[in-house]
């Protein structure tokens, strides 16, 4: 694992003009897309299902299982691709937007090619200013060489991209609220089931993915799904951008297999803590994962063995925290986020987040109670599994995990009115 | 308001016109400075929608001001890796100090607002904040004061 990995998803981050079609062809882009174009559509999902590919979004959900699930008639069919990057601690997705828009394109329409679809429509942060015009700069690129729009290289496949900006709201990242926000409306979620892929944008299957899930695509279908089970582990396969920030030396983004242990990725990557202090907890997966410890510095980042440990993989983003950090601060920092993005349809949600937030307000004020820890988890309890989306059940991992590993700090708080780490 | 933003001569029940919203209520707030209530009910006019169901779309996102903002509109990003690195709160605080006015308000000259906004995807290089569409990230107090500088002197 501590062997130089040769890079993948950002082997042309770096190059002058990366975000250029010119650059990308000249790396050999666009030649995976030729190449799907001679497959059938059974044959790409096959590989992808083989690849063992999870999505790369947070949910790491199987991606050519998801693909398996579009209906195979010919009807009206959407890929949306999704580049609401809004999980505290991640900003991989900016990174390939900005200097490789290609490989998404690339991967989009072969995803698009092998489910059927016949429109692709970009969902990208209303904050992303850069972002917005180098998609649409490569869009335009993509179609005057002929990428996109009809009979794509002669193939007798169509498929048109459009832009569309979101306008600020975090869980607009949820497929089913990106769909909601593209059809024009407030960025409420829907219940699943029925799943995008039988009913999505305005009705019709469609295929959601994350940026980087995309980016994958056009490599496995140039070098196999063998090729990409040989890197990372059995059930996580391939390599994962690990957005690093916090208190290490070198914040920033990393590509590594996935499985790289998180004592390797931190001190390793990220030339270790940024100053005397040793560390002392981590974020693994961005905001809305529960907090590892010191215990949990030799887990190997995969899927499995970070939810073995207590916690979830998630974006992949890993904010590290040093020893004087106030966890309870951390905690109450990470609710007032969960407020504001409360997309407010459920009560649990609308009125829990809140709650939590204005308790820990209060903790952190001074004016902590006895019975407040049991107040927290009471009301963390009122929400998990009885929120409208899996939004409610990611706000209580601030709270209940550092609640699990920090207790200490949380009594003292109550006890004497200020933080552990005033001393 | 752009010609093309126009209601498709169909039913109202068509999603072809709200599907326009977002689009049409980026444009209008650029235009009307802030989503006023003219700016809404000409999104809406010009939609063939009910003003209630545009205004429910533009008050759900944070992006749409409702309320008029200044000439720079400083919006610092509260995420937990920008707070960690000596940005959010502590940033908040300075430009509060600074330009004497706090979240939601405009400077007497019209010249700044502030606002705290949530994770801006800038982690690896924080402190961040974002003045109107631009984003500044590695910052520090020194480039923040050289920032309002220039921004005054434009």
């Amino acid at each position: 694992m501590s062997a130089t990995f040769e890079p993948i998803l950002t082997q042309n981050v770096g190059l002058p003009n990366s975000e250029t079609i010119r650059v990308y062809l000249e790396q050999g882009g666009y030649s995976a897309l030729r190449k799907a174009l001679t497959q059938t559509p059974d044959q790409l999902i096959a590989e992808v299902r083989e690849s063992g590919l999870r999505g790369r979004g947070g949910a790491g959900f199987p991606a050519g299982l998801k693909w398996g699930f579009m209906p195979k008639a010919d009807v009206t069919k959407y890929v949306c691709i999704n580049t609401d990057e809004g999980e505290p601690g991640t900003f991989k997705d900016r990174l390939l937007v900005e200097h490789d828009p290609h490989s998404i394109i690339e991967g989009t329409i072969i995803a698009a090619y092998a489910v059927g679809a016949q429109r692709a429509f970009v969902y990208i942060r209303g904050e992303f200013f850069l972002g917005v015009k180098r998609w649409i700069k490569a869009i335009d690129a993509a179609y005057r060489e002929g990428f996109l729009g009809e009979d794509i290289l002669g193939s007798g496949y169509s498929l048109d991209m459009s832009v569309h900006r979101g306008a600020g709201a975090y869980i607009c990242g949820e497929e089913t609220a990106l769909i909601n926000s593209l059809e024009g409306k407030r960025g409420e979620p829907r219940l699943k089931p029925p799943y995008p892929a039988e009913v999505g944008l305005w009705g019709e299957p469609t295929l959601v993915h994350n940026v980087e899930t995309l980016a994958n695509i056009p490599h496995i279908v140039n070098r196999g799904a063998n090729w990409f089970k040989s890197i990372g582990t059995e059930r996580s396969t391939g390599s994962k951008l690990f957005c690093i920030s916090g208190h290490v030396r070198k914040r920033g983004n990393y590509e590594l297999p996935l499985g790289t242990p998180l004592r390797e990725i931190i001190f390793e990557h990220a030339g270790g803590m940024r100053g005397d202090k040793p560390f002392k907890a981590c974020i693994p997966g961005g905001a809305s994962t529960p907090v590892l410890t010191a215990e949990h510095l030799d887990v190997p980042m995969d899927f499995e063995a970070v939810a073995e440990a207590g916690s979830m993989l998630g974006t992949g983003a890993i904010v590290v925290m040093e020893e004087g950090t106030d966890m309870v601060d951390v905690a109450r920092r990470l609710m007032h986020f969960f407020v504001h993005e409360s997309c407010g349809k459920c009560t649990p949600c609308r009125g829990g987040t809140r709650q939590l937030a204005d308790t820990l307000d209060r903790i952190v004020d001074g004016q902590g109670q006895s019975g407040d820890i049991e107040l927290l988890q009471n009301i963390c309890q009122n929400m998990i599994g009885n929120t409208f989306c899996p939004m409610g059940d990611a706000a209580v991992n601030p709270v209940l995990s550092t609640l699990k590993h920090f207790p200490d700090e949380y009594n003292h708080y109550i006890e004497h009115k200020q933080p552990i780490t005033a001393h | 308001m752009s010609p093309e933003i126009v209601a498709p001569p169909t039913s109202l029940r068509d999603p072809a016109r709200q599907r326009m919203v977002l689009t049409a209520l980026y444009i209008a707030q650029e235009q009307y400075g802030h989503l006023n209530e003219e700016a809404i009910e000409r999104v809406a006019e010009r939609l063939g929608l009910p003003v209630s169901q545009v205004y429910s779309t533009a008050s759900f996102y944070s992006l749409f001001h409702t309320k008029s903002t200044a000439k720079y509109h400083i919006q610092v990003c509260e995420g937990i890796s920008c707070a960690l690195c000596g940005g959010a709160e502590k940033l908040t605080e300075y430009l509060e100090a600074k330009l004497g006015i706090q979240p939601g308000e405009e400077t007497p000259d019209g010249l700044f607002s502030l606002e705290q906004v949530q994770c801006l995807a800038s982690c690896g290089t924080s402190p961040a904040m974002r003045v109107n569409d631009e984003l500044y990230d590695d910052l520090t107090f020194d480039k923040v004061d050289r920032l309002l500088d220039q921004l005054v002197e434009r």
